[in-house]
């Protein structure tokens, strides 16, 4: 077994992550998916940083995760304005900004 | 013998005042607007005037000039200089023009005259006088032009005058209809003058009279050619005089005023025509094809005036068919050649006197009877109306060639002339002059008859018909002793005065005697004043009769001819147009419009995948990626 | 703590490493799995905080502790809490209805993501396959928090820096996205409702009982004006009109068979 494995484990989160943001119509489930692709990148950079030999990988991963703190805050707000004024957290239903 | 033109000199220095006068008088009339309403026609009558006195000093000037300088020339400006083309604005003053100015210049004055009288309750009296006045400037133009484009400027200026004054009335739209006729006709006619301009331009290099007809007469040129020239010339000349086959727009041109038709009719517009071949003489003396041509017109023409004049009850729809006919003996006469063009000039006159007298009699006929024009509603107006009846009976006696009056010495020498032709075509021509004579006496005698005498036929809102005032019938006075006098004054006078330009001509054997011709015709002429003296002394129907033979139905349709330009110019002209039209909708204009519905289309669609959701958004970014990263694999390990 | 670094931080795989990954990655895989498919919003967020937790296990086992603390104590601790929160006041009751509504959309995006994860796959088997790990003893010499903390306030203390720029930012943003103002007046008072009750148009009087004057005393049966009409004012406006079916609307026979 070579660290490879942890590469492929984050590729498949990864792809797992992408489909739930195209399937789901829950904006907080849609939201979730993507953090759970955020948490296979940093996967990746851990895993890297482990083969390269240097710290700079899971340094990286862990401004990744000041910033997905940062992102989910507002984007979690985001989708309270949204629902206070909608009535509802499917993001099919905001669908305004089109033709 | 060379045509040489000398400069002018002394008085005749002065004769562009001829135009300018009556032009200055339509451009202060036209740019002063409502602030000329009160002396307008005054001013228009005076330039008239004053043109009609100064044409007399110039003849005065030229008679006293020796018999073979009589002419002089005047250099204006150079008008066009392109190239080899230069075409000088030149004036020329010779017998032929002095003649046409003095009657331009004369019975245009009495019409003008005779216009404040008769237009003095409408509202557009200084439009009139202003358009008028352009009228006689461009007339004047076109007989002093001194070379054919300048010529060709006077002859278009009066088709513009011409429709300006015929749709004068322009919210009745048979008005404004006979307006655009006359135009059109005029343009078919003006295309024709204008191919032999440029066929001259190309064989002579020049357009002056001079170098036109000195170069015709060196007979160095295709007989081809100077046909095409001369034909061309023809067809011009066909358009402006409504002679065959563009006959048609003149008796439509009734629809202006009276006193337009008059001008029209009797001084000006429609002698142009015989102006242009008496003008062009070398041209058509030098082609006998050419000179057959016109003969032949002008015989078919003054026929069908004849024949299409005894059936129209509308009177001034009389006087324009009676018109066409008398222009086609004119055509006849110029186009025998020799001797007969003075023949023809002097008709000319004679007519312009006494159709101008018939016309303003006829004027004022309608404005004692509320502008009745139907002469079957006439009858019995002697009594009422003296002065009118007695100066239409001297017009009528001169038109059908009752001796001593003009018509007779105008006339006859016309029909013997046409007979002396050589061959059938003597016997041909001579045969349709004296039919038209006779028919000519018949027509008139019914239009005269009917209007003057007979029973009272009137429309139930006359009470009393009145004469005319004064200022309408001293015109008339003046015009009537012109119709009388005229014929017995001109017959040798004016042919020797026109001889420097026609040039002497040797008399051949005559075919006939020229007592058996008169003789002949007189018969005619009684014959048909007796006919229709015997049909309509007892007055008419009110309404038209059924007609029961072919041509009384032809002739009320003016011998089909409108028919005949409708079916074959006007219809395939209408097909095409709509024809173009359809390509135009579908062809040009789909092209256009299908590439923007194209566009808009594609887009309309396009703009659907713009749904709004998120989630396809996503899938887009998705499928990129995987592309993106397929893209990278290949790159990097293909 | 220095066992498990002892233990783990080495360039090389270790059996029990090799263990624990195989523990820890399909119980990952599964929770991500369960996250998209689970219908309620609660169940996803606490089958994603599972993947987290494992991930963070997986951050330690390759020598990296302080990312992994920080995987479980920012992430799961308080990333997912927030979660829960918002989930909480807004998505309790929303399920995701199965339906799929985008034509094509699950089918697609199944397709491209097998596609996605068999080209990264491809690429990293070709690329990496057989790849021997550096390790990071060299770089953990003096500790893994230590090492970190020395690239960090040297190399990326810039970056460092401006990451605080935008976390006050974003909590700032948050604020002002979440926070309502409302001010005294907006809020009627008795006043205001009375005006509005005996406003013209406005019935004052109470609504109909549900079920009054109606063969049926269900709440879903809407109330019988006097003149024979339905009124809609006399129903919840959360329950749905019901039809009575003729069979429902016939006598019940509950007389005894008096009315026959």
């Amino acid at each position: 077994m070579t660290p490879t494995y942890y590469l492929v484990l984050a590729a498949a989160l990864f792809t797992i992550g992408a489909v739930g943001v195209l399937v789901r119509r829950n904006a907080i489930v849609v939201f979730m998916c993507v953090e759970l692709m955020l948490n296979a990148a940093n996967l990746t950079l851990v895993t890297f940083s482990r083969i390269n030999g240097t710290l700079d990988g899971q340094i990286m991963s862990f401004f990744v995760m000041v910033v997905a703190a940062a992102e989910v805050v507002i984007g979690l707000a985001i989708i309270m304005s949204i629902y206070r004024s909608r009535r509802s957290a499917s993001v099919d239903d905001a669908n305004l900004l089109k033709y | 013998m060379d045509t040489v033109f000398a400069p002018a000199t002394g008085a005749l220095s002065w004769m562009w005042l001829l135009i300018a006068l009556p032009l200055a008088g339509a451009t202060v009339l036209l740019l002063l607007g409502r602030r000329a309403d009160r002396w307008g026609h005054l001013l228009g009558t005076a330039t008239v005037g004053a043109a009609f006195v100064l044409g007399l000093v110039f003849f005065l000037q030229l008679s006293g000039l020796p018999d073979d300088a009589r002419s002089a020339t005047l250099d204006l400006f150079t008008f066009v200089e392109s190239g080899s083309l230069n075409i000088s604005a030149g004036l020329l003053f010779d017998p032929l023009s002095a003649v046409f100015v003095l009657l331009i210049t004369g019975v245009g004055f009495l019409i003008h005259v005779y216009a404040i009288g008769y237009m003095s309750h409408d509202e557009g009296r200084r439009r009139f006088f202003a358009f008028f006045n352009l009228f006689v400037a461009a007339m004047l133009l076109l007989v002093l032009g001194d070379n054919y484009v300048m010529m060709f400027v006077g002859w278009e200026g009066v088709g513009v005058a011409s429709y300006l004054l015929i749709s004068f009335w322009f919210n009745r739209p048979s008005a404004a209809t006979a307006g655009k006729k006359a135009f059109l006709a005029n343009r078919v006619g003006d295309a024709g003058f204008l191919i032999a301009i440029f066929l001259m331009f190309a064989s002579f290099g020049s357009t002056d009279f001079q170098t036109v007809f000195n170069g015709t007469a060196a007979n160095n040129l295709a007989s081809g050619t100077v046909l095409a020239i001369g034909l061309f010339l023809l067809l011009g000349a066909c358009g402006k005089s409504g002679q065959f086959p563009l006959q048609t727009w003149l008796p439509d041109a009734m629809e202006g005023p009276t006193p337009v038709s008059a001008l029209i009719h009797a001084a000006t517009m429609v002698t142009a025509g015989v102006y242009l071949i008496a003008r062009s003489h070398p041209i058509f003396s030098a082609n006998e094809t050419a000179q057959l041509v016109v003969v032949s017109i002008g015989a078919l023409t003054l026929l069908i005036g004849c024949v299409i004049g005894c059936a129209k009850d509308d009177i001034k729809r009389v006087l324009a068919y009676s018109t066409v006919s008398q222009i086609g003996y004119m055509f006849l006469a110029v186009g025998l050649g020799g001797a007969a063009y003075a023949l023809g000039i002097i008709h000319l006159l004679a007519h312009g006197f006494f159709k101008a007298g018939l016309f303003l009699g006829a004027g004022s006929v309608m404005h004692g009877m509320n502008d009745q024009v139907d002469i079957r509603r006439f009858g019995g107006l002697w009594k009422y109306m003296k002065s009118t009846w007695f100066t239409f009976l001297l017009g009528y006696l001169a038109i059908i060639g009752l001796p001593p009056l003009s018509g007779f010495f105008t006339k006859d020498p016309i029909i013997l002339a046409a007979f002396n032709r050589e061959g059938w075509q003597g016997w041909v021509f001579g045969g349709a002059a004296l039919l038209g004579a006779g028919l000519t006496a018949f027509y008139m005698t019914r239009l005269f008859i009917l209007t003057f005498h007979g029973p009272k036929r009137w429309t139930d809102d006359i009470e009393h018909p009145h004469e005319s005032p004064a200022i309408m019938t001293i015109p008339l006075w003046i015009l009537a002793v012109g119709s009388v006098a005229a014929g017995g004054l001109m017959s040798t006078s004016v042919v020797n005065w026109l001889t420097p330009v026609f040039g002497h001509t040797e008399h051949h054997e005559e075919k006939m005697s020229h007592w058996t011709a008169t003789g002949l015709t007189m018969a005619l002429v009684v014959l048909g004043v007796v006919i229709a003296f015997l049909l309509f002394r007892r007055g008419t129907a009110l309404a038209e009769q059924p007609a029961r033979t072919h041509i009384v139905r032809a002739a009320r349709q003016n011998l089909y001819a409108d028919r005949f330009n409708e079916l074959v110019l006007e219809l395939p002209g209408r097909l095409l147009t709509r024809a173009l039209v359809w390509v135009d909708n579908r062809g040009v204009d789909g092209v256009v419009n299908g590439l923007a519905a194209a566009v808009g289309g594609g887009s309309a669609r396009l703009r659907r995948s713009q749904t709004g959701f998120v989630r396809s958004y996503a899938l887009s970014i998705l499928s990129g990626a995987v592309v993106v990263v397929a893209a990278l694999l290949v790159v990097t390990f293909g | 703590m220095n066992l498990l670094a002892d233990a783990l931080a080495s360039g090389t795989v270790t059996t029990g490493e090799a263990v624990t990954f195989w523990i820890l990655a399909p119980i990952a895989l599964g929770g991500a799995i369960g996250m998209v498919l689970a219908r309620s919003a609660v169940h996803s967020a606490l089958l994603l905080a599972c993947t987290m937790l494992s991930l963070g296990v997986l951050y330690m086992l390759q020598s990296g502790p302080f990312i992994g603390f920080v995987q479980i104590i920012v992430y799961t601790g308080a990333i997912m809490m927030l979660f829960l929160f918002v989930i909480m006041l807004v998505g309790r009751d929303s399920r995701d209805s199965l339906l799929e509504t985008l034509r094509g959309q699950r089918l697609a995006a199944i397709g491209l993501g097998i596609g996605m994860a068999l080209l990264l796959c491809t690429g990293l088997a070709r690329g990496i396959g057989s790849v021997t790990a550096v390790g990071l003893d060299e770089a953990n010499a003096n500790g893994n928090v230590q090492g970190i903390a020395a690239d960090l306030f040297t190399k990326y203390v810039f970056a460092f820096e401006v990451t605080s720029a935008l976390l006050i930012t974003a909590a700032v943003g948050a604020m002002l996205l979440a926070h309502v103002e409302r001010r005294k007046g907006d809020r009627p008072g008795q006043k205001e409702l009375s005006r509005l009750r005996f406003r013209k148009g406005n019935y004052p009087g109470p609504k109909a009982g549900p079920g009054v004057f109606a063969t049926s005393d269900s709440v879903a049966t809407p109330a019988l004006l006097p003149d024979g009409t339905e009124s809609e004012r006399s129903i919840s406006p959360v329950v749905p009109v019901r039809e009575l079916t003729p069979a429902e609307a016939a006598p019940k026979g509950t007389d005894g068979g008096k009315r026959k």
